[in-house]
């Protein structure tokens, strides 16, 4: 492999690549920096799309004619293309999903409600996103099951003993973010992964935050199911995945009726279809799939190894830069971490940080980040949040710096 | 031009807002938030018949929802309720309108700059959604959304 010296791809191509990137924002240059909310689309994943819609529109797996037989294929095509990304045993323990939150939502419904009974214990972390907290609320709440949050240290780290302290016989399911999209903490899931089974749960792993960033595999994890979202890997939106081991799935009830969910229906009774299309109800959304499976293609053109390189190094000099800063604290200074400057400035609330950056071309994020409880434990309501990509370069965190610097100007 | 939303005035409420204080003996108090921000703020007032005798808050937000409201407090105390909601519509007239700004709108005017920031609307009109509330309803907990 060639040697890690600059951004992969170079400035140029990535100009090239992500045509939304070269433009002007407020008569600034665009910053993007909120690639942790979504990331931009390369010109690959929209021609992908295009493609579809303008050559092979057609419902898949039931038309006898060539458009739905080309459909069909592209759209069970993406589903190999993420199987390999994720390393899963089999293609059948693929589900498309709208995104990692319907991939949790999905466990909690189907899982959640045939496994967890009264006084069962579900385990997550304090540094959770909302959508890794509030359906475990909803089951725990019908079930009278109890919601466990493992908790973290100042540097925003998991407390391994205190998590495994927490678990026992009565631990029915263990949730935990892969990295978390308010702080960037990566979480040791391989580790977690051993903790939980040690003690018969099953785990699940929410990976928005991570295969934009690293190699995922879920066998060597072990975990037993895993969510990501693609428009946080550069697809598009309402398209993400939830990987299930089988064994696992075979065993879980559906989790909405309707077509393709089924292999007969009468009025009496119906049989529901094999996996993964048990759990694939309606029309699914076959042109983002299409464009997630363009997404895989991109990422592994790049190479994640080189993703990963490249973006460590950023986030080093980012961090760097930002802790220069006079009266600026870094909020998630785990030693293991990915993408995310998560940061508070003395004096000026996050809103009127990422107001004034915005006039300088750079976008950030700026509030809780739908992690409400993992601020409120650093002692903050809101955070300014810039999220990385490897489109990303040394040149926008600079682009960053100065904008901050503008901000403690205005705010004397 | 970012400097036409952040004018002196505003930076000096939102560092030393005024009348930024609990009142024991409110007759009203009401709360509100904006959930995008989280921001929140409490609003205390006491009525003397139709007329705002005190009014004061206490809270955490961002420079604009912080200079508003204490800017609010200023211009309505002693001012009685139906002035109290003109002047609220006036001030919203101010930021979500091309109409030209009211000539009675005092200290306020310096909220103009906000009308050309869309999304921080919501901050400056939060405190005067929670005055609202106070002077006509029982509501006790007022958001934005």
């Amino acid at each position: 492999m060639a040697p890690v010296t600059e951004p992969r791809p170079s400035a140029s191509d990535r100009r090239e690549h992500f045509p939304l990137l070269d433009q002007r924002v407020h008569g600034k240059p665009l910053v993007y920096l909120d690639n942790a909310a979504t990331t931009q689309k390369p010109q690959m994943v929209l021609d992908a799309m295009n493609q579809f819609y303008q050559m092979d529109n057609s419902n898949i797996h039931r038309g006898v004619h060539e458009l739905s037989e080309r459909s069909t294929r592209h759209y069970e095509e993406a589903r190999i293309k993420i199987q390999r990304f994720l390393n899963a045993a089999d293609w059948r323990e693929i589900i498309f999903v709208r995104g990692a939150t319907e991939g949790i939502n999905l466990v909690a419904y189907t899982y959640g409600r045939r496994h967890i009974q009264a006084g069962d214990e579900i385990v997550i972390s304090a540094m959770e996103h909302h959508s890794n907290i509030v359906p475990w609320q909803i089951l725990c709440e019908e079930k009278q099951a109890i919601l466990r949050i493992a908790p973290i240290n100042q540097r925003g780290e998991l407390l391994m003993d205190e998590f495994e302290k927490l678990l026992g016989p009565r631990t029915k399911l263990v949730s935990v973010v892969h990295v978390s999209n308010a702080l960037g903490t990566i979480n040791p899931v391989g580790e977690i992964a051993r903790i939980a089974h040690r003690h018969g749960a099953p785990v699940f792993i929410d990976g928005a935050q991570a295969v934009a960033h690293m190699k995922v595999d879920v066998q060597a994890l072990d975990c037993d199911f895993y969510a990501l979202s693609g428009h946080k890997m550069f697809g598009p939106t309402g398209i993400g995945v939830l990987y299930g081991k089988a064994a696992l799935l075979n065993k879980m009830p559906p989790y909405q009726g309707g077509g393709d969910m089924i292999s007969s229906v009468t009025f009496a009774k119906t049989t529901y279809n094999e996996l993964p299309y048990k759990f694939e109800a309606g029309t699914p959304n076959i042109a983002g799939t299409i464009g997630l499976g363009a997404a895989v293609d991109y990422i592994n053109e790049i190479g994640l190894d080189r993703i990963q390189a490249y973006e460590h190094d950023l986030l080093a000099y980012g961090t760097a830069q930002l802790e220069r800063i006079p009266g600026l604290r870094l909020i998630g200074t785990a030693r293991e971490k990915a993408s995310v400057l998560s940061f508070v400035l003395e004096g000026v609330h996050p809103h009127d940080v990422g107001t004034i950056l915005d006039r300088e071309g750079v976008a950030v994020r700026t509030g809780h980040h739908c992690a409400q409880p993992v601020l409120e434990w650093f002692g903050v309501p809101a955070t300014t949040r810039a999220s990385l990509a490897f489109y990303n370069t040394k040149q926008d965190i600079d682009a960053l710096v100065a904008g901050i610097y503008k901000v403690k100007e205005i705010f004397g | 031009m970012i400097e036409d939303l952040y004018q002196e005035v505003i930076l000096d409420h939102s560092r030393r807002p005024r009348n930024f204080h609990q009142m024991p003996d409110a007759t009203r108090n009401v709360e509100g938030y904006n959930p995008l921000c989280g921001d929140k703020l409490k609003l205390f007032v006491k009525l003397d018949g139709d007329t705002v005798e005190d009014i004061s808050f206490v809270g955490a937000g961002c420079a604009i929802s912080t200079a508003s409201a204490s800017l609010m407090t200023e211009t309505v105390k002693g001012k009685s309720r139906q002035e109290a909601v003109q002047m609220m519509e006036r001030f919203h007239d101010l930021l979500t309108t091309e109409k030209p700004p009211a000539a009675n709108l005092g200290k306020l005017a310096v909220f103009s700059g906000v009308r050309e920031f869309p999304v921080r609307v919501k901050c400056a009109t939060l405190a005067w959604h929670t005055l609202k509330s106070a002077l006509t309803s029982a509501e006790e907990v007022v958001s934005t959304e």
